[in-house]
């Protein structure tokens, strides 16, 4: 999808919501409202109790979503109805925790049975990643590792070549939330990607304008807008998310 | 004495299946950084001149052994000798680590400490290294415990650092680390995270054992001296698990030596209300390690409980979870009720008010100097003393003054009618 994107000259725009918040069903309206409002890749976050890399926005929905009473099985439940629903690939955002607990292996199949495209892992790099790799060599799930405007080329390469679907760029060094300036870091760092061979790279974290948007896609495959579009459900439900999404994908 | 050869030369990032580096890319090089400058200054005879002129002249070290016969009457009769790191600056073993950081992160160029607190004793003493070393310090204490602990709060600040009290999850330690890891992504160009326990990603476990490991060395030199052999077994409390390995290490190849780690059982172990991570967890990744750890069928971590703020952690040390599946160490619950009842004890037969963290320690000595009997010795941390705790006994023992309690009541009746 994200090589269609890039090969169609638009490039493309991700957009996060975390299962279960506010509540299971609205969590899965509102995906599918982000695929029915231009787009293209959904990143679906598994609510987990010590999120480090989550700013505040996000902690405190997916703290509600856990005090609501989330399970991991509604995650696989989430992306089986929005992928019934609509033609759009669904990655999963998750700690790395409740993979382990739930079995890598036996979490991997149960992501290909619900129609997943793959995984985000924030806090699992690939040095530590063997048992992930393994499982997702077997069941063809895409794999996104982070890559960070401190990683040495060493790492960059390593990012790259352990990554499938896309590496995921972080855009500055921080954690999640909107920001007023997309660093410019994020652009060196993209430029160092492609230098380590990647062939698809997206950015997140700070991005919440159209404006971003298109500055991050001149020159990246893809920018992901999470915190926003969080804002915008908890503020103003599933048809705010349609209308910020819209607007981000069009400008209007 | 195993297929390992020496079981003190464990140098991570794994101890076993335990340990390693799970956490986000943007902190990696920064860890790497810190384990080069580690790695570097443990061989480097400056540095260690440096820390030890530090220990002699600033923390007090050594500090002493105390033999309690009195206390050991109602322990089997057993020979027990207490290390006394409650004599320590600040109160506790914590300033052995936190000197040994604040010099790395000096060397490092880092002009900034931050840290997580629970009680507030390992946030005292980071702010005092800050004060000592001129750099700037911020704290992230649960909101929760900085109400429970307002008065090291109040330390903190009157040492220069900024407290910030986290609201966020369920607002105690956990949570504090979880923010202090989130500062130090988006700060570490200029901020050395200075941890304070065994805990967290590599090289943090090791290096804040090497940093404690000191504790066992005099210890273990104390003891032979004194009694004329080793101790058969040494005794300490687990939460995060600094202290015990501080002890522990210096006697990790002496086979006859037994290693007694007692955690938290809170309410009691079978209870829900407890902090017992390796009586009652299973392997899982928090903070940064893959160790025992308090955890739901999801994966998501379990709030801990423990009438002792040090050790209410969901977590624990990477290679105490080793040292547990290997059998060189045992770890057992010990309630608070039973670690209240050994703080009094101490503080009756010897005149030695020890942390209530410490109390689980002497409890847990208590149960093994019946099993061992008269004829043994045991060698306990007495980790910290218990002035931070007076509140809590206070309540505990029902011992506050009389009109003050009186003065409370009449407030509580005044609150309800309101």
């Amino acid at each position: 999808m994200i090589a269609e994107r890039t090969a169609a000259g638009s490039g493309a725009l991700i957009g996060y919501l975390p299962v279960g918040f506010p509540d299971l069903q609205t969590s899965i309206d509102a995906a599918v409202a982000l695929g029915e409002n231009g787009v293209d890749v959904i990143e679906l976050g598994l609510p987990y109790s010590d999120p480090v890399m989550d700013g505040t926005v996000i902690q405190k929905a997916t703290q509600q979503a856990l005090a609501n009473g989330f399970r991991l099985r509604h995650g696989f439940e989430a992306v089986a109805a929005i992928t019934a629903r609509i033609d759009i690939p669904v990655l999963v955002m998750t700690y790395w925790n409740p993979v382990i607990q739930f079995g890598v292996d036996r979490f991997a199949d149960e992501l290909v049975d619900a129609g997943g495209a793959g995984l985000i892992t924030p806090d699992l790099v690939p040095d530590e990643a063997a048992e992930w790799l393994a499982a997702s060599d077997r069941t063809e799930l895409d794999r996104v590792f982070l890559a960070a405007p401190s990683s040495t080329d060493v790492r960059l390469r390593q990012a790259v070549e352990r990554s499938r679907g896309f590496v995921y760029a972080v855009s500055t060094m921080g954690i999640t939330g909107a920001r007023s300036d997309v660093d410019s870091a994020a652009r060196s760092l993209v430029g160092r990607l492609r230098t380590a061979g990647a062939t698809s790279t997206c950015v997140g974290l700070g991005i919440s304008t159209p404006e971003q948007v298109a500055e991050v896609l001149d020159y990246a495959d893809g920018a992901i807008v999470g915190s926003l579009l969080v804002n915008a459900l908890a503020e103003g439900g599933v048809p705010a998310v349609a209308r910020a999404a819209a607007h981000l994908a069009t400008g209007k | 004495m195993s297929e390992h050869g020496s079981l003190r030369d464990e140098a991570g990032p794994y101890f076993g299946e335990y340990g390693g580096r799970f956490v986000p890319e943007s902190l990696i090089a920064a860890l790497d950084e810190l384990d080069a400058a580690y790695t570097s200054a443990k061989v480097d005879p400056v540095f260690q001149e440096e820390l030890a002129e530090l220990h002699r002249t600033y923390t007090g070290r050594p500090s002493i052994i105390t033999e309690v016969p009195r206390f050991g009457e109602h322990a089997g009769g057993a020979r027990i000798i207490l290390k006394r790191e409650d004599l320590n600056h600040t109160g506790s073993h914590k300033i052995n680590n936190v000197i040994g950081q604040a010099l790395i992160a000096r060397r490092l160029g880092k002009t900034r400490l931050i840290a997580e607190t629970g009680a507030g004793q390992h946030g005292v003493a980071t702010a005092t290294a800050a004060a000592l070393f001129g750099m700037e310090c911020v704290v992230y204490m649960g909101e929760v415990d900085t109400e429970r602990q307002a008065l090291n709060v109040a330390r903190m600040r009157l040492l220069g650092a900024t407290v910030i009290p986290v609201k966020t999850g369920s607002r105690t330690l956990k949570d504090a680390i979880n923010d202090a890891l989130r500062d130090w992504v988006a700060n570490v160009e200029n901020t050395h995270y200075l941890l304070g326990t065994v805990a967290g990603p590599h090289p943090f476990p090791v290096m804040v054992r090497d940093f404690h490991k000191i504790i066992g060395e005099e210890a273990r030199a104390q003891v032979l001296e004194l009694t004329g052999a080793l101790p058969d077994a040494v005794t300490a409390c687990v939460g995060g698990g600094s202290n015990a390995m501080g002890i522990f290490h210096a006697f990790l190849d002496d086979a006859s030596v037994a290693l007694y780690g007692y955690e938290a059982a809170g309410e009691g172990h079978l209870t829900e209300k407890h902090a017992a991570t390796i009586t009652r967890g299973r392997p899982g990744v928090l903070h940064g390690a893959r160790s025992y750890l308090l955890q739901d069928e999801d994966g998501q971590t379990i709030e801990s409980h423990s009438i002792s703020a040090g050790l209410d952690y969901p977590g624990v040390g990477p290679e105490h979870a080793w040292l547990a599946d290997i059998g060189r160490a045992k770890y057992l619950p010990i309630t608070d009720d039973e670690a209240m009842q050994a703080l009094r004890l101490l503080s009756l037969t010897e005149g030695i008010i020890p942390a209530i963290e410490s109390a689980h320690a002497l409890a847990g000595t208590i149960k093994l100097g019946k099993e061992l009997g008269p004829d043994a010795t045991i060698l306990v941390n007495l980790s910290g003393r218990g002035d931070k705790d007076m509140e809590t006994a206070g309540k505990y023992f029902d011992i506050l003054d009389a009109e003050a309690l009186a003065a409370e009541d009449v407030a509580e009746i005044d609150g309800a009618e309101r």
